[in-house]
C-alpha cells in the first residue's frame, strides 16, 4: 500500500474516528459525573442517564415553553436538574448510607425507571428535535472531503474544559481536598468540624448537574427523547469500570479512548463497534480488576 | 457507676471543669460499649484514660466526638451539652481529635493533610509554629501523606489540630507502635503544647509514657471508670495499676 492509498484511508476513516471521539466527550462527562458521586457517596447512580436525559428536556420545555435559548440552557437546565437531584438525595437516597451498595444501586435504578417513564407518558418516545444555534456554523470545520459541524467541535471544546475544570476543582483546591479526604474517612472530616452531610448532598447535585450539563450538549446532536439517556448510560458505566471505580482522571481519559476506540472500530469493523467496548471492559476485569486507574 | 471521681481542687481553681462527663453510655448498633463513664477535665490538664485492650478507652474519645452509635448521659464541654451534637458540630465548639490509626489522608499530600480541619476559633498555632514543633514535617511538605514514617505521620496528625483553635486536644495513642526516642520526641511535643495553654485527654497503654505527660490518671475497665490516680501518687499506687492494667 502506497503513502497515498494510506493518507486516503486515513482521510476516510477520520469522520467516524471524530464521531467516536464526540462520543467519548459525552462517556467523559457522565462517567466523571458518575466517579464523583461514587466517591463520596459511595452509591452507583443508576438515575444518570436519566438525569441526562433530564437536561436535554429541560434545555427543550425552556425553549419550547419559555422562549429561552440554548446558552441559558446551558447553565439553568444543570441547575434545575441538580436541584432534582439534591431533592433526591436528601428525600430517598441518603437513607441508604449505611445500608450495602446494592441498595443505592436498586434506588437510584428505579428512580430512573420512574423519570424515563414519566416523560415517556408525556412527551411519547420519539424524539423532540432541538436545533442547534446558528452561530456554530461559524465553528463548521472542512477539510477536504471532510466536513465537521460547527456544533460538534464546540461539544468537543465543551465537553474538555468542564471535565478539566472538574478534575482542577478536586485536585487543587481547597474544596477539593476536602472532597478527597472525605471520600477516604468521611467520619473524621466531620469530626475536623465540616458538615459531611451536606457535602454529601451537594456533591450528589453536582454530579447530576454534570449529567444534565451532558444532556443539554447532546440535545441538538440526538434527538431529545425519553430513552436517551438508557442507550448512553450502559456504555458509561463499562467505562467507569474500565476506568476504576471513583477515579476522577480514569473516567475522564477512559471516556474520550473509548470513543476513540470505538470510532475506529467503526472503520475496520462495523458490527463489533457496540460490542468493543464491552470485550474492553472484561480484559481489564481480568487483569485489573481496580480498572485502569483505579486504586486497588 | 453513677458518681464521677474528681481530682481535689486547688484553692483558687475555676469550679466548672472544662470537660466533665457524666453516666455516658454507647452503642455500636446492637453492642453495648460505655456503662456510664465519668471523668473530668479541666482547663490545661493532661489527663490519660488507662486500661487494658477492650475497657473502652478508644471508645470514650469516639463518643465524645460523637463518633459511636446511639449515645446517653451527658458530655458538657465548656458547660454545653455535647450528647446530641452532630460531629461537626461538636469539633466547632472546639473539640479536637486524632484518631489511633491516625487518619491521614493518602489523596492529600502533607500540606493539605496539615491544612485541612478547618480553624473554628482563632487561638490556633500557626503553620510556622507547627513546623518548629515538627521540623521533619516542613520537610516533606509536598509528599504524599502516607508516604511518611509512623513517627512523621503521628506528627502530622497532631500538628494538623494545633491549627484550628481548638481548646481540648483528645488523643489517641500517640505513642502506639513508634521506636522509642520518637515517643520521647511525642512527650517532649505533649508537655510544650500543655504550656501553650492547650487542654489533653489522652489515650494510653504505655504507661510509663503517661506518665511523664500527665498530671492525672483515670483507669477503665468493662467499659467504666473505675479508679484515678493522681500522677505524683504514682508510685505509691504502683500495685494497684499493676493489678488494673495487668502488666
Amino acid at each position: 500500500m502506497g503513502l497515498e492509498d494510506l493518507l486516503f484511508e486515513l482521510q476516510m476513516a477520520m469522520p467516524q474516528v471524530i464521531l467516536g471521539v464526540i462520543n467519548g466527550a459525552f462517556y467523559a462527562l457522565l462517567s466523571l459525573g458518575l466517579a464523583v458521586i461514587f466517591g463520596m457517596l459511595n452509591v452507583i447512580n443508576f438515575a444518570h442517564g436519566a438525569q441526562f436525559m433530564m437536561g436535554a428536556f429541560v434545555a427543550w420545555m425552556l425553549l419550547a415553553y419559555v422562549g429561552i435559548g440554548y446558552w441559558p440552557a446551558l447553565l439553568l437546565a444543570p441547575l434545575i436538574v441538580g436541584a432534582v437531584g439534591v431533592a433526591m438525595e436528601r428525600l430517598m437516597i441518603s437513607r441508604l448510607y449505611k445500608l450495602d451498595h446494592l441498595y443505592g444501586l436498586l434506588l437510584t435504578f428505579g428512580c430512573a425507571l420512574v423519570i424515563e417513564g414519566l416523560f415517556r407518558n408525556t412527551f411519547g418516545s420519539s424524539g423532540q428535535r432541538y436545533a442547534p444555534p446558528r452561530e456554530f456554523q461559524a465553528l463548521n470545520l472542512e477539510l477536504g472531503d471532510f466536513f465537521l459541524p460547527g456544533y460538534r467541535v464546540w461539544v468537543l471544546i465543551a465537553a474538555s474544559t468542564i471535565c478539566l475544570a472538574t478534575w482542577l476543582v478536586i485536585e487543587r483546591t481547597k474544596v477539593g481536598s476536602y472532597l478527597r479526604a472525605a471520600t477516604e474517612r468521611p467520619q473524621l472530616v466531620q469530626a475536623f468540624g465540616i458538615n459531611v452531610p451536606l457535602m454529601m448532598t451537594l456533591t450528589y447535585g453536582a454530579g447530576v448537574a454534570l449529567a444534565a450539563f451532558a444532556g443539554v450538549l447532546a440535545a441538538p446532536i440526538y434527538s431529545v427523547h425519553p430513552a436517551m439517556g438508557a442507550n448512553f448510560i450502559i456504555t458509561v458505566f463499562a467505562v467507569v469500570v474500565i476506568g476504576g471505580m471513583g477515579s476522577i482522571m480514569g473516567s475522564i481519559v477512559t471516556g474520550f479512548l473509548l470513543g476513540f476506540l470505538q470510532g475506529l472500530t467503526e472503520v475496520v469493523y462495523p458490527p463489533f463497534s457496540q460490542t468493543v467496548v464491552f470485550v474492553i471492559m472484561a480484559v481489564v476485569l481480568l487483569t485489573r480488576p481496580a480498572g485502569l486507574f483505579g486504586r486497588a | 457507676m453513677a458518681e464521677t471521681l474528681t481530682a481535689p481542687r486547688p484553692a483558687g481553681a475555676a469550679t466548672v471543669p472544662m470537660l466533665e462527663v457524666k453516666n455516658l453510655e454507647a452503642w455500636y448498633g446492637e453492642s453495648h460499649v460505655l456503662h456510664g463513664v465519668g471523668l473530668e477535665v479541666r482547663q490545661g490538664e493532661v489527663v490519660t484514660l488507662l486500661g487494658r485492650n477492650g475497657a473502652g478507652k478508644t471508645s470514650t474519645l469516639r463518643a465524645i466526638m460523637g463518633l459511636t452509635g446511639r449515645r446517653a448521659g451527658s458530655i458538657r464541654f465548656e458547660g454545653k451539652e455535647m450528647v446530641g451534637l452532630r460531629p461537626d458540630l461538636i469539633a466547632r465548639a472546639g473539640i479536637a481529635y486524632c484518631p489511633e490509626e491516625r487518619g491521614i489522608f493518602a489523596s492529600l499530600d502533607v500540606t493539605e493533610n496539615l491544612m485541612l480541619p478547618p480553624v473554628i476559633a482563632p487561638g490556633g498555632l500557626s503553620v510556622e509554629e507547627i513546623y518548629t514543633l515538627f521540623p521533619n514535617l516542613k520537610e516533606r511538605a509536598r509528599s504524599q501523606g502516607t508516604k511518611l514514617s509512623g513517627g512523621e505521620q503521628q506528627m502530622l496528625a497532631i500538628g494538623r489540630i494545633l491549627r484550628t483553635g481548638a481548646r481540648l486536644l483528645l488523643l489517641d495513642e500517640p505513642s502506639e507502635g513508634l521506636a522509642p526516642v520518637i515517643v520521647q520526641q511525642i512527650g517532649a511535643m505533649i508537655r510544650q503544647i500543655k504550656q501553650k495553654g492547650f487542654t489533653v485527654l489522652l489515650v494510653e497503654q504505655n504507661f510509663r509514657f503517661a506518665q511523664t505527660v500527665a498530671d492525672r490518671h483515670y483507669v477503665m475497665e468493662h467499659g467504666k471508670v473505675v479508679d484515678m490516680v493522681a500522677n505524683e501518687d504514682l508510685a505509691a499506687s504502683m500495685d494497684r495499676l499493676h493489678e488494673y492494667l495487668g502488666v
